[in-house]
Formats: C-alpha cells, sequence, structure tokens
C-alpha cells in the first residue's frame, strides 16, 4: 500500500452541506488534516507549493463552482510548472478536489460542471468517477499520478446511499475509459454523474428501439482514452455525447471534433451532442436544463434513423 | 430620518438638481439630518399627549422624540494612516423621533418574521436551493439602513433578505422569488440569493466577490458626483478573500466614498472567526483604512456609528471599515442545523441577553417612544404581512419555460 512520504491535505473549511472528509483524521492527525479559511486562489497556491517540494498535497475546493479564483494559479502556476523548469520542479503531488454538478437544487453557483474550462489546459489532468467505487479507485490513482490532477466529483451522489454494480473485487485504479455494456448500433459516450442518465437512455433504446447501445465512461477527461472511443465509433458508426455543462465549447465538442476527423470513413450519422443550454446553470429551470434520459434517448433514436 | 421605501425615488437620483448636492456637502448638518429634527424642543423628555398620528393604536402618553445615551462600549476605534484622524469617533448621544424608532422596529419585526416563514416555506420544499437566514443580524440591517439616505447604494452577500426589505422591496415579492415564483422581485431567476432593488446591486452567492463590485459601485459615484456613498457588506469568512484587500486598496488610493461593512457574526459557516482569521478584529483588517467596531445588537449605535460614517465618507475623506459585532441565530444556511460548531447555551445566551428586538423594545419604552400595546401591534402586522407573503408565494405562477432562454444575449436551443 503506497503510504505517501507526508500526506498532508488542506481543507477548505468543515463539510456541512456534504460530509465527505473529516476536520481531522485520526489516522493522519489534525496537523495532516485541516481546515482552511475561505481563500480559493490560497488553498490552490498553497497546494502547489507543497506539492512542489515534494509533499503529497490534497486540496479540496467546496463547489467547483468556486474554483474559479485560484483559475490563474492552476492555468499559470499548477500546469506550467514541470514545462518551464524543465522537469526541475512539478507539482505532481497536487490533486485538487471538488464537487461539480447538478444536485437537484442547487441554481447558479452550486451546479456548475467545469470540466470544460481545465480539459483545455495542457499540463494538469481532470479526472471524473462515476460512482462511489469508481471515486475511491480513481482518487487514490489521482494521488499517485505524478502530474496535477483535477478531481470533480458528482455531488449528487453524496446523497446517494449505495450504488449497484459495485466492484468490491479490486480496487480499479486505471484511469483509462471503461466500457460499461457493448453494444453494436450506437457508442455512447460520457462520464461522471451523466452515466446514471446514460445508462437508462440505453436502456430505453433497447427496450423501445431495440437498439444495441456501447456505454463508455471516460472516466478521465484530460488526457482522454481517444483509442477506446474511436474504436468504438469505428464498429458502430454512430456516436452520442453527453455533458451537463453547456453545448457551446463543451468537452463534447472535443470529443466530436476528434472522432470525426479519425472515424470520418466509418460515421453513418452526424455524431449527436446532448448537454445543457448555453445559458448560466439556471434556478427553478433546472429540469429544462439537464440533459435528461428523455434527450439522450432522442438524440440516439436520430442517430439510428438518420 | 425615518427608514422609508427608495424605489420610489426612481432613477431621479442620477439627476439631481445642483443645490440639493450642495446642501449634502455643507459641513456640519447633513440634509437628511434636518428632516429628523423634533417639532419639540430638544430637552422636553417629559410625556406630553403628543399629537402624533397613531391610527390603529390606542393614544398612550408617548413623547414625539427623545435623546439617548450610549455606553461607551457600544464603539472601539482603529486609526488608519490615509483619510482624516477619526477624533473621539461618533458620538454617545442622539435623537430619535417617534416615527423613527417605530420605523426601525417595524422593520426589524418585519424581517425577522420573513426569515421564520422562509425557513417554513423551504421545509415544505416550497422554497428549494439554499436559504441563509439572519435572524439575529436585524438592528445591524435596520439600523445601519436607517442611517443612509436615498441614492445611496448597498451591495452585500447572500445573507440578504433584510437588506432587500429594507432597500424597498416588498415581504411579498421577496417570498415569491424564494419560492422561484415569476411574481418575485427577479422573476423567479435568482433565488434567495440573487435579490435585487433600486440602489441595491444584490445578493451575491459567490463569498467575497461581491467587495470590489462595492468599490467599482463607490467609484462611478464618485466621477458623477452624486454625493452617495456605496455600502459594501460582507462577512468574517469574506474578510479573508484576496479580492476584499483589492478593492480595499483601490478604494483608499481613490479616496472612494466606499463603507466596508463586515457583518461579524462570529461563524463563517462553520468556522469560528478565531479558527479562520489570524486576526479576527476585522475592523482593523483595512490596515491603512480608518475602521470602527460597533455593537451590532444595538439599533440605536448602529444607526449613529453608520451615520457618523457616512458623514465622514462623504466629507471626501476616502473610505471607512465598519465592523458590526453581531449573531446568527440559525445555521449558515438550512442545510446546516447550526449545532455542532456551537452550543446550543451559546445561541440561547445570544437570544437571551442581546436579542436585537428585545433590546430595540426595551429601548423604545425607557425613552416612551412606544408603548406594548403598539409593540405587540407591530408584531403581530409583521407576522400578518409575513403569512399574506406565504399565501402570494404559493399562489403565484411559475416563470414560463420560455424564460430559461430569456436575459442572456444569445442561446442555442436545439
Amino acid at each position: 500500500m503506497y503510504v505517501p512520504h507526508t500526506f498532508i491535505e488542506c481543507k477548505y473549511g468543515p463539510e456541512l452541506v456534504v460530509t465527505c472528509t473529516f476536520r481531522s483524521s485520526p489516522v493522519a492527525g489534525s496537523n495532516r488534516v485541516f481546515n482552511t479559511p475561505l481563500s480559493e486562489q490560497g488553498i490552490v497556491g498553497f497546494g502547489i507549493g507543497l506539492a512542489t517540494q515534494g509533499s503529497t498535497a490534497i486540496a479540496e475546493i467546496q463547489f467547483a463552482d468556486y474554483i474559479h479564483p485560484a483559475f490563474d494559479q492552476v492555468v499559470n502556476e499548477a500546469a506550467k510548472y514541470r514545462y518551464r523548469s524543465a522537469s526541475h520542479y512539478h507539482c505532481g503531488p497536487l490533486t485538487v478536489r471538488a464537487p461539480y454538478g447538478a444536485v437537484g437544487h442547487g441554481g447558479h453557483y452550486h451546479s456548475q460542471s467545469v470540466e470544460g474550462f481545465y480539459a483545455h489546459v495542457p499540463g494538469i489532468k481532470v479526472v471524473i468517477p462515476r460512482g462511489p467505487s469508481q471515486a475511491k479507485g480513481l482518487l487514490l490513482a489521482s494521488i499517485r499520478d505524478q502530474n496535477p490532477v483535477f478531481f470533480f466529483e458528482p455531488k449528487w451522489l453524496y446523497q446517494a446511499a449505495g450504488e449497484r454494480h459495485t466492484q468490491l473485487a479490486s480496487l480499479c485504479t486505471c484511469m483509462q475509459s471503461l466500457s460499461l455494456s457493448a453494444g453494436s448500433d450506437v457508442t455512447v459516450l460520457g462520464y461522471g454523474s451523466q452515466i446514471q442518465i446514460l445508462r437508462q437512455a440505453c436502456e430505453m433504446a433497447q427496450s423501445e428501439l431495440g437498439v444495441s447501445c456501447e456505454l463508455i465512461d471516460l472516466r478521465t477527461i484530460l488526457p482522454w482514452d481517444e483509442d477506446t472511443v474511436i474504436q468504438s465509433v469505428c464498429k458502430t458508426g454512430r456516436l452520442v455525447v453527453s455533458h451537463e455543462a453547456p453545448l457551446t465549447a463543451g468537452f463534447g465538442a472535443e470529443l466530436a471534433a476528434t472522432v470525426q476527423a479519425e472515424c470520418f470513413n466509418h460515421l453513418e450519422a452526424p455524431i449527436q451532442r446532448v448537454c445543457g443550454w448555453d445559458t448560466p446553470f439556471p434556478l427553478i429551470f433546472e429540469p429544462f436544463y439537464i440533459p435528461n434520459k428523455v434527450r439522450c434517448f432522442d438524440a440516439i433514436r436520430t442517430v439510428v434513423d438518420y | 430620518k425615518t427608514p422609508r421605501p427608495h424605489y420610489q425615488e426612481g432613477r431621479q437620483d442620477a439627476t439631481e438638481t445642483s443645490s440639493a448636492r450642495a446642501t449634502s456637502f455643507v459641513p456640519g448638518i447633513p440634509l437628511y439630518r434636518l428632516h429628523s429634527f423634533p417639532l419639540l424642543p430638544l430637552h422636553l423628555k417629559t410625556l406630553s399627549n403628543s399629537a402624533v398620528a397613531t391610527s390603529g393604536f390606542r393614544r398612550q402618553s408617548t413623547v414625539t422624540s427623545a435623546r439617548f445615551t450610549l455606553n461607551s462600549d457600544v464603539y472601539k476605534l482603529h486609526e488608519g494612516t490615509t483619510g482624516a484622524s477619526l477624533g473621539s469617533g461618533p458620538p454617545l448621544e442622539g435623537e430619535i423621533t417617534r416615527e423613527e424608532m417605530t420605523g426601525m422596529y417595524s422593520l426589524m419585526a418585519a424581517i425577522r418574521e420573513l426569515e421564520t416563514k422562509a425557513g417554513d416555506l423551504y421545509l415544505e420544499k416550497i422554497i428549494r436551493g439554499f436559504l441563509h437566514r439572519c435572524n439575529g443580524q436585524e438592528a445591524s440591517i435596520v439600523g445601519l439602513e436607517s442611517a443612509l439616505t436615498p441614492g445611496d447604494e448597498l451591495i452585500t452577500a447572500y445573507r440578504c433578505h433584510g437588506y432587500t426589505h429594507t432597500r424597498g422591496v416588498s415581504v411579498k415579492e421577496i417570498m415569491a422569488e424564494l419560492a422561484g415564483k415569476a411574481t418575485g422581485c427577479s422573476k423567479g431567476k435568482g433565488g434567495s440569493m440573487h435579490l435585487y432593488g433600486p440602489h441595491y446591486y444584490g445578493g451575491n452567492g459567490i463569498v467575497g466577490a461581491q467587495v470590489p463590485l462595492g468599490a467599482g459601485i463607490a467609484f462611478t459615484n464618485k466621477y458623477n458626483e452624486t454625493g452617495k456613498i456605496c455600502v459594501t457588506l460582507y462577512g468574517d469568512g469574506a474578510a479573508n478573500q484576496g479580492q476584499v484587500f483589492e478593492a480595499y486598496n483601490m478604494a483608499a488610493l481613490w479616496k472612494l466614498p466606499c463603507l466596508f461593512v463586515c457583518e461579524n457574526n462570529l461563524y463563517g459557516m462553520g468556522t469560528s472567526s478565531t479558527r479562520s482569521s489570524a486576526c479576527p478584529e476585522y475592523y482593523t483588517r483595512g490596515h491603512y483604512i480608518p475602521g470602527i467596531w460597533v455593537d451590532g445588537q444595538n439599533v440605536l449605535a448602529v444607526r449613529t456609528a453608520t451615520q457618523w460614517c457616512a458623514d465622514y465618507i462623504r466629507a471626501g475623506n476616502g473610505p471607512l471599515v465598519m465592523e458590526q459585532f453581531t449573531y446568527r441565530y440559525y445555521g449558515h444556511s438550512m442545510s446546516d442545523p447550526g449545532k455542532s460548531y456551537r452550543s446550543a447555551t451559546e445561541v440561547k445566551g445570544v437570544r437571551e441577553t442581546r436579542d436585537p428586538l428585545k433590546k430595540c423594545e426595551e429601548l423604545a419604552l425607557e425613552l416612551n417612544l412606544m408603548t406594548s400595546d403598539e409593540i405587540k401591534a407591530i408584531k403581530k402586522d409583521a407576522a400578518k404581512t409575513a403569512e399574506e407573503a406565504v399565501e402570494f408565494a404559493h399562489s403565484s405562477p411559475h416563470p414560463p419555460p420560455a424564460d430559461l432562454y430569456a436575459h442572456i444575449w444569445w442561446s442555442r436551443t436545439k
């Protein structure tokens, strides 16, 4: 079992809404697991400093919506340290965790999906688990990874009591994408909390249209597993991508562009993107905003009927 | 000055006549104070059967105005290095009329009822999302507002329902907005944290983000020579945000008419101020900017301090930092019971010894400005208004689905 040399977790205030880390761990002690003041830019910069001198730093931002003050630290410091110093220094041992995504009533500032902004930054990694057991394995893998990793956890799932399809056997620490169901007609691609929705849409497609979908959970957004996806689309010829983040310049755009370039001759239909609308995440209109299973099912039907 | 809805002023303030502007800079007695001079001689504190209209109340023996004295421990001063010296600070004596006192108490009672009923609506799931209530902070809110003039600007964070009401938005509109209904003040699009009104820029969700905005609003007022100030509020948790210090620096450099107000209710979410801040004396955090600490539970102290600060700033001395030492009875939000990081004894203690409404009642009775019957009637009225607001929220429609795309420049609707 990997035991870091120094295990320091910087925590951003106590968890009130979602209790996922303890104020002070009985194992690590309060000098290794502690709360910080309300200073996101400071927290991430602090974590970069810790990591640069070799300590494992796990910084927590309470909601991904609040991570933006730290954007400069992420883009200009964390992502570029190794590159600009020719590996003299790097902040590989840094992991930043933040809950992201819709929770049913979060409104503008407790629901945002920010992976699109960070996917655009060479030098960091972005990892998004779809459920609790995935989260455990992927988080450990992220901590061990020698690059700064931004780990976005679906906050919606904090309220889930349990998880089906739990893989208890071995701790999966592989960060590549995973095919959740083998299919021959359509490749359905997503990540994070959206996987639950896509699963339901695929089941609907199977029962109502007799369409067999190959559902792929990307798990890591940056860098993303092109080979698995391309292989799948070359087989099926159809792709539906879905994420909660807004459509324009969302991560789905990167997926669609790469797939059309690599699988052009295999495509039977235009690639469909089912995403949030191009508005701020709304308050009362959330049910209309999020790409629900009906919209995803419609997209599957569109590519099949094309 | 009686706090009254400002929305009636509309946009007229931006085009005030030059004579009004000139008067507001006359040293000594600011314009607004003239309105609050009593009809009776100042020394008259004896009982008199005044002819003040008290429709709906039983005629009691009260005075039209009274002088009050504050304890010296309601203020603390921090001399900065920019701006003028604070001297001896705000006065410990003042004058308050019956109308002003009744007005302030009514607002405080209205806020207390609004917040309590909003909590009930949240438990019924009519209000969803996040709800941050300000029970316990009423004196800080109303005392500050009562010292401002029409046209003064205000911006605050998410514990904003009280200020929204004092800024002129009705309890009904607030309740409807909390419930996400089309009749709400933000047409159902904003919710609890995004309530707006005339000269009131919200209601902001991101901690500390509103502080540089407040400095910018102050700059506009200075540039346009409106003679108005911008009150920029934030909490003890936000006081550690870097952007607050950026705003301090700009405000001091350019002598902006900005009153920075730290609402110190001792807890930033679940972290006490002593655990989050290396220096929990927030009125000194402006460092070079002079600061004043005030007992936030005493509405007259807050009012007097704010009047004094506003005068200081309007005279062109640059910004000030005010810390209102207050308390919130409830947790940070509806998700927080507020019990895991502080004892029930502590909360009970504040309710019993430092409750702002109780304090205001005691003051009003002691100064003979109100009777206990009037106080009861006001409380009853406030409860009725809040109840009606709840009904209004229940019966109002949701905004139409097309509003999802409204108020934004472009969206792809495919």
